[in-house]
C-alpha cells in the first residue's frame, strides 16, 4: 500500500482545506467511480428503450418520459456526490447513530401519514408529484449504525447482549418496512449477514441459513418422502465416513427431526402464513408455466423477453417484448429484461461482469481500510448491492421469487438511485481519506 | 484476526459463483432453449379455458331434470382490440353505443392484456350472426361454455341455480380453484353438490400473434390440462309427481313435501309460488333474479325448509299422544271429557272415550288433559318445578322426532324451527313463574312452536315407519352406480317405542275414513290413507291450512305434508291436494271419480271461505 506510506504524518497535522480536496481527488477510487457512471448511463439508455415506440418517437431528454426524469435524478445524484465528498469524512462515523435515529423516525412518520400506493404505505409525498421512499434510505443508515456498533472497542463478539443489540439495530428498520407492506425492501436487510460474517460471526449461521433455504425450495420441488430419505441417507453416510460423529448421535437425531419438522411445516407456512400474492410468487418460481396469464405472468413474460434476445440481442431500441407492457414494472424492477432482449447474452453477461467487478472492488476497498468502522461499512455496501443484484436478476430469469426490488444504479427511480449513490459514495469518501486514519 | 481476513475470499467466491450461475442460466434461456423465441414471435399466449361438463341431474325414473346447453361468451383482449369500431360493434351486438364503450372500459380496467368477458351468454343463433363479422374486430373472440338448461319448468327451489362466482367468494380460500367469470352453484342442489357437479377445468395455452391468429399450442401443450366432467346426480324426485303438485299449487302459497318413508327419499318438493328455472339461464338472468327477489309473494323464499315460524296446529296432537303413551300416563283406552272450560273445541263431536276417537275428532280438551298428564307427573311437589321438569323431558322426546332441529336435508339454509323449552319460558316469565296453565296451548300445536313443512312430512314418515326416519334427501346417488351420501343411509329412532303407534295410526285412518280428512280418501281405489288435518293460527291474517298423511296404512309408500297459506281449515284445501298427489303417485293417474277434487283445488275457492 504505497500511497499510505508516502504520506508524511505532518501533512495531516497541518491539513488545509485546499490540500484535503486535492487529496480526495487523488485518492478517490476511480475504478469504482467509472463503473458507477457506466451503470447509471447504461441504465438511463435502457429506460429510454423501454418507453421508446417507433410510432411516436420522443426525445430521450424529454421530461415527459421516464428517461428524461431519470436524467434529472442522475444530475441531482452528481450534486449529492459532490456534497458527500466535500464534507468532513469523519462526520459519517460521528453521526452514524443520529442519522440512523432520524431515518427510523422518518420511517415511522411515513407509516403514519403515507397514502397507500398499490397497497404499500412507504411513499412520502414531497409535493409537485415528487415522492420519496424512506425505506431506500434506511439501507445506508443501518449500514452506518451497524458498522459504528461493531467498531466499538469494548465490543465482545461472543457477548449475548452485544449480539442482541446488533440484531436489534439490523432488524428494526425492516420491521417497520414490513408494516409499510414493502416486504421486498425489508428482505434486503438479510444481506447484512455477509458483512457480519466477515467481522467474525459464526459461519454456522450462514450455513444454516443457506441449508434452510435449500430445504425450503427442495420441499416444493421434490416429494417429501424422497427428500426425507435422501437426508437420512446423507446423515447416515456422514456418520459412516466419520465414526466420531457417533458420539454426537443425539444431536444428529435431533437435527434430523428438526429438518423433517421443517419439511412438513413448509406447506403450513405457504398456505397459512403467506398472503395469497406471496404464495403466488413462490408458485411462480416453481412452475410459472402452470398459469402463464395468472401468477406466472411476470416471470413467463420476462423469460420470453430475455430468451428472445438470443446471443447477440435484437439491438438497441429494437426490442418488441419489453415494450407495450408485456412485462410489467418494465423500467423499474424488470429493467434487466430490456438488456436481455436488446443486447442478448453478450450484453447481459457484460452487465453481470460489471456488477461482479464492482462488488469485488468494493470488497478490496473495504479490506484496505484501517478502521473497523470503515471496513464493516464497506462490506455492508457490498452485501446490499449484492443482494439486489442476486434477487433482481434472479427473478427475471426464474431463479428467485418475484420480489419488487430495483437493480442498483440501473433501475428507474430517484429514491433508489439516490440511496445507492449515498451508500456507495460515503464509502468512497471514507476511502479517499483513509490515509488520515493512520494517525489513530 | 488474520483468519477472519480470509473470509473475504469466501465472500468474493459467493459473488462470483452467483454471477457465473446467472451467465449460464442466461445462456440456456437465450441460446439453448428456442421455445422462448417462438413465444416471442407469436407475441402472446392465450389461455383458453376448457370448461368441464357440469354433472347432469336425473329424476328417480331416469328423466333428465337438469341438462347442459351451449352458450357463448364474447371475449376481448383490450390491448389487441386497440380502438374497435364501437358504433359497428353496438349494431352487431344490439347493444346501446354507451353500453359498448362502458364494457370496453371495464375490460381495460381489469387488464389490458388479459382476456375478459365482454358479453355473456350468447345463444347459438346470436353467434351465427356475430361470428362472420368478428374478423374485423381483432382482440375479440368467442369462448364456448355450457349453461344449465331445463326441458321442464319445475322444481326451481330444490334444483337451485348456478351463476357467476361472486367477488367475495373469490377472496375466500375455499374457492381457490375458481376464477373470475366461473359459474358456481348458488342455491339448492346446485350449491349443495357443487364439488361433485363442477368437475375439473382444463386449460389450453395457445400462442397468438399480434393479429389474434393462433399459432399453435405453447410448448406443444405440455402445460395444457384436460377438463374432467362433473359427476351426474340421480335425484329422488319423481318429476311427474312434482309437475302435478306444482299444477295443483299454482297460484297458491305454501309447501308440499312428499317422502318415501322407508328410504327418506323426497318424492316431491314444492315451494309455492315457484318460478321457471329457465329464467336463470339466459342473458336476462340478472333482471329476472331481481324481479323475483323483490316479489311481494316471496317467490325466492324456500318455504319447505325455511318457513320455520309457523305453529303446526292440530297435527301436533299425534306427537302428544305418542309421547304420553311412551311416558305411560295414558293408555289407548284412556278417555277424557270434552271439557270446554279448559280450552274451546271448535265443533260438537262424539265423546272422546278413547285415544283413536280423540284423534279422529281432534278434541282440544282431550289433548289438553293428555299434555297435562305428560307435563305434570308430580315429580316435584312444587307445581312450577314440576312443570319445568316435565317440559324438559317432553322437549327431549319431541326433538327426537326431528322437530326443533335441522334434519340435515341436502339443501342449504335449512331452518330448525322452534320448540318451547323451560329456558325459553324462564326468559319470558322468570324462573318458577310459569306452570301448565301458561303453556297449555302447546298441547294442540299452538304457542311457542315453529315447524317447517319438511319436519311435518318427516314426522309422517316416522309414524308410517312406526318409529324411525331416514334423513330426507333429494339425491339418491352421486355418479354412475353411486350411493346416497352416508348421512342418508342411517335410521334415526324417535323416543317412542313401535308398540305405541297402532292406536295413533288407527285414529289417523279414522280421520280420513270418517273424520275431517275425508277429502284425502282413496277408498275408491282401495287404498287406506292415514292423515290428520290442522289449522295453524296466523296472527297476520287468515289461518294456514295443514294436512299430513301417509298411505297405504300398512307398508306405506308415501308420506306427505301439505301446507297452504291463508287457506283456513286443512280439510278444505290441504287434504284434497294431499289426496290427489298420493293417488297420482300410487296409481300414476287420477281416477275420473276424483276429478271433481282437482277442479275444486284449482278453483282456489277455498281461499275465500271464512
Amino acid at each position: 500500500m504505497p500511497i499510505e506510506q508516502t504520506i508524511p504524518k505532518y501533512k495531516i497535522a497541518s491539513r488545509s482545506s485546499n490540500r484535503t480536496s486535492r487529496n480526495i481527488f487523488n485518492n478517490l477510487d476511480w475504478v469504482t467511480v467509472l463503473i458507477y457512471f457506466l451503470l447509471v448511463a447504461l441504465g438511463w439508455m435502457n429506460i429510454y428503450a423501454v418507453v421508446y415506440s417507433p410510432d411516436n418517437v420522443v426525445n430521450i431528454f424529454s421530461f415527459d418520459i421516464n428517461s428524461g426524469k431519470q436524467l434529472l435524478w442522475i444530475g441531482t445524484s452528481v450534486i449529492l456526490i459532490t456534497m458527500l465528498l466535500a464534507v468532513d469524512y469523519k462526520i459519517y462515523e460521528h453521526l452514524a447513530y443520529p442519522i440512523y435515529g432520524a431515518i427510523i423516525l422518518l420511517l415511522l412518520f411515513t407509516l403514519a401519514v403515507a397514502n397507500p400506493v398499490a397497497g404499500s404505505r412507504s411513499w412520502l409525498e414531497l409535493g409537485g408529484g415528487a415522492r420519496l421512499q424512506p425505506a431506500e434510505l434506511a439501507k445506508f443508515a443501518t449500514a452506518l449504525a451497524a458498522s459504528k456498533f461493531l467498531s466499538n472497542v469494548n465490543l465482545r463478539q461472543q457477548n449475548m447482549k452485544d449480539q442482541m443489540i446488533l440484531a436489534f439495530i439490523t432488524l428494526l428498520p425492516p420491521a417497520i418496512i414490513i408494516l409499510q407492506n414493502e416486504t421486498g425492501s425489508a428482505l434486503v436487510f438479510g444481506a447484512f449477514i455477509l458483512a457480519y460474517f466477515r467481522e467474525g460471526m459464526s459461519p454456522l449461521i450462514l450455513i444454516i441459513g443457506a441449508s434452510a433455504a435449500a430445504i425450503f425450495i427442495l420441499t416444493l420441488l421434490v416429494p417429501k418422502l424422497y427428500l426425507i430419505i435422501v437426508i437420512a441417507l446423507l446423515m447416515g453416510g456422514a456418520i459412516w465416513l466419520d465414526y466420531r460423529l457417533m458420539r454426537r448421535i443425539k444431536s444428529m437425531i435431533a437435527l434430523f427431526i428438526l429438518v423433517v419438522g421443517m419439511i412438513f411445516s413448509v406447506d403450513y407456512f405457504i398456505n397459512d402464513v403467506l398472503q395469497p400474492h406471496q404464495q403466488n410468487r413462490i408458485k411462480a418460481l416453481i412452475s410459472p408455466e402452470a398459469d402463464p396469464l395468472g401468477y406466472g405472468w411476470n416471470v413467463t413474460q420476462s423469460k420470453i423477453a430475455i430468451g428472445s434476445g438470443g446471443f447477440w440481442g435484437k439491438g438497441f431500441l429494437e426490442g418488441t417484448q419489453t415494450k407495450f407492457d408485456f412485462v410489467p414494472e418494465q423500467s423499474t424492477d424488470f429493467i434487466f429484461c430490456t438488456i436481455g432482449e436488446e443486447h442478448g447474452w453478450i450484453g447481459s453477461t457484460i452487465l453481470i461482469a460489471l456488477f461482479l467487478v464492482l462488488l469485488v472492488r468494493i470488497v478490496s476497498i473495504a479490506e484496505r481500510q484501517k478502521s473497523i468502522f470503515a471496513r464493516t461499512y464497506g462490506y455492508c455496501v457490498a452485501s446490499i448491492i449484492f443482494f439486489h443484484f442476486l434477487v433482481n436478476i434472479g427473478m427475471t430469469i426464474g431463479l428467485a421469487p418475484v420480489v419488487g426490488i430495483p437493480l442498483p444504479f440501473f433501475s428507474y427511480g430517484g429514491s433508489s438511485l439516490w440511496s445507492f449513490t449515498i451508500l456507495l459514495y460515503i464509502l468512497l469518501a471514507i476511502d479517499a481519506n483513509r490515509a488520515q486514519d493512520l494517525s489513530r | 484476526m488474520n483468519y477472519l481476513e480470509n473470509r473475504k475470499y469466501v465472500i468474493q467466491a459467493i459473488f462470483i459463483v452467483v454471477g457465473v450461475v446467472f451467465a449460464l442460466r442466461l445462456f440456456y434461456i437465450q441460446v439453448v432453449d428456442s421455445s422462448y423465441k417462438q413465444a416471442a414471435e407469436t407475441n402472446a399466449i392465450k389461455t383458453v379455458i376448457q370448461y368441464p361438463f357440469r354433472g347432469l341431474i336425473y329424476d328417480r325414473n331416469g328423466k333428465l331434470l337438469v341438462e347442459n346447453t351451449p352458450v357463448y361468451d364474447l371475449m376481448v383482449v383490450p390491448k389487441e382490440a386497440r380502438e374497435p369500431d364501437t358504433l359497428r360493434l353496438s349494431k352487431l351486438l344490439g347493444l346501446p353505443f354507451e353500453d359498448v364503450r362502458e364494457r370496453l372500459k371495464k375490460a381495460r380496467a381489469y387488464s389490458p392484456v388479459k382476456p375478459s368477458i365482454f358479453y355473456q351468454k350468447l345463444t347459438t343463433q346470436d353467434i351465427a350472426h356475430i361470428q362472420d363479422n368478428l374478423i374485423d374486430f381483432p382482440g375479440f373472440y368467442i369462448n364456448a361454455r355450457t349453461a344449465r338448461g331445463y326441458s321442464h319448468s319445475s322444481l326451481s327451489h330444490a334444483l337451485g341455480y348456478i351463476a357467476e362466482i361472486s367477488p367475495k367468494q373469490l377472496e375466500d380460500s375455499a374457492y381457490a380453484d375458481y376464477q373470475p367469470g366461473d359459474y358456481i352453484g348458488k342455491s339448492g342442489i346446485e350449491l349443495e353438490y357443487e364439488k361433485y357437479l363442477m368437475g375439473q377445468r382444463g386449460v389450453k395455452h395457445i400462442m397468438v400473434n399480434v393479429r389474434g391468429i393462433e399459432k399453435g399450442p405453447f410448448k406443444d401443450g405440455a402445460y395444457d390440462t384436460l377438463s374432467v366432467a362433473g359427476k351426474n346426480l340421480y335425484s329422488t324426485i319423481d318429476l311427474e309427481l312434482q309437475k302435478y303438485g306444482e299444477y295443483l299449487m299454482n297460484g297458491a302459497k305454501g309447501s308440499v313435501v312428499a317422502i318415501e318413508p322407508s328410504t327418506g327419499e323426497v318424492l316431491a318438493y314444492i315451494s309455492a309460488p315457484f318460478y321457471d328455472p329457465n329464467l336463470f339461464t339466459g342473458k336476462d338472468y340478472g333482471k329476472n333474479y331481481m324481479q323475483l327477489l323483490t316479489d311481494p309473494n316471496k317467490t325466492m323464499f324456500n318455504r319447505p325448509i325455511m318457513a320455520s315460524s309457523n305453529p303446526p296446529g292440530s297435527i301436533f296432537k299425534l306427537a302428544q299422544a305418542l309421547i304420553a303413551l311412551q311416558e305411560g300416563v295414558i293408555t289407548p283406552e284412556t278417555g277424557y271429557p270434552c271439557n270446554q272450560a279448559l280450552v274451546t273445541c271448535s265443533h260438537a263431536h262424539q265423546a272422546p272415550s278413547d285415544l283413536s276417537i280423540a284423534i279422529k275428532t281432534s278434541c282440544n280438551p282431550y289433548f289438553y288433559q293428555v299434555f297435562r298428564a305428560t307435563i305434570n307427573q308430580g315429580k316435584s311437589a312444587n307445581t312450577f318445578k314440576d312443570t319445568a321438569l316435565g317440559l324438559g323431558k317432553w322437549r327431549e322426546q319431541i326433538t327426537s322426532f326431528g322437530f326443533g332441529t335441522k334434519l340435515g336435508i341436502d339443501l342449504p339454509n335449512e331452518k330448525q324451527g322452534i320448540i318451547a323449552s323451560p329456558n325459553m319460558y324462564n326468559k319470558i316469565y322468570g324462573e318458577n313463574r310459569w306452570k301448565f296453565s301458561t303453556i297449555y296451548s302447546l298441547s294442540i300445536g299452538q304457542g311457542e312452536l315453529g315447524v317447517t313443512p319438511l319436519q311435518m312430512a318427516n314426522f309422517m314418515a316416522i309414524i308410517a315407519n312406526r318409529g324411525y326416519y331416514i334423513t330426507p334427501h333429494l339425491v339418491r346417488a352421486v355418479g354412475e352406480n353411486g350411493k346416497p351420501l352416508k348421512d342418508y343411509q342411517k335410521k334415526h329412532y324417535a323416543s317412542v317405542d313401535a308398540k305405541h303407534y297402532p292406536p295413533v295410526v288407527q285414529g289417523m285412518a279414522d280421520v280420513v275414513s270418517s273424520g275431517t280428512g275425508r277429502n284425502s280418501s282413496l277408498e275408491h281405489i282401495g287404498i287406506q290413507v292415514c292423515g290428520k288435518t290442522g289449522t295453524a293460527e296466523n296472527p297476520q291474517g287468515k289461518d294456514h291450512a295443514v294436512f299430513v298423511a301417509f298411505a297405504p296404512k300398512e307398508n306405506p309408500k308415501i308420506a306427505i305434508a301439505v301446507y297452504v297459506e291463508n287457506a283456513g281449515f286443512g280439510a278444505q284445501s290441504a287434504a284434497p291436494i294431499a289426496g290427489l298427489m298420493m293417488e297420482k303417485y300410487l296409481t300414476d293417474s287420477i281416477a275420473t271419480k276424483t276429478k271433481w277434487k282437482e277442479k275444486w283445488v284449482l278453483s282456489r275457492q277455498y281461499l275465500n271461505i271464512d
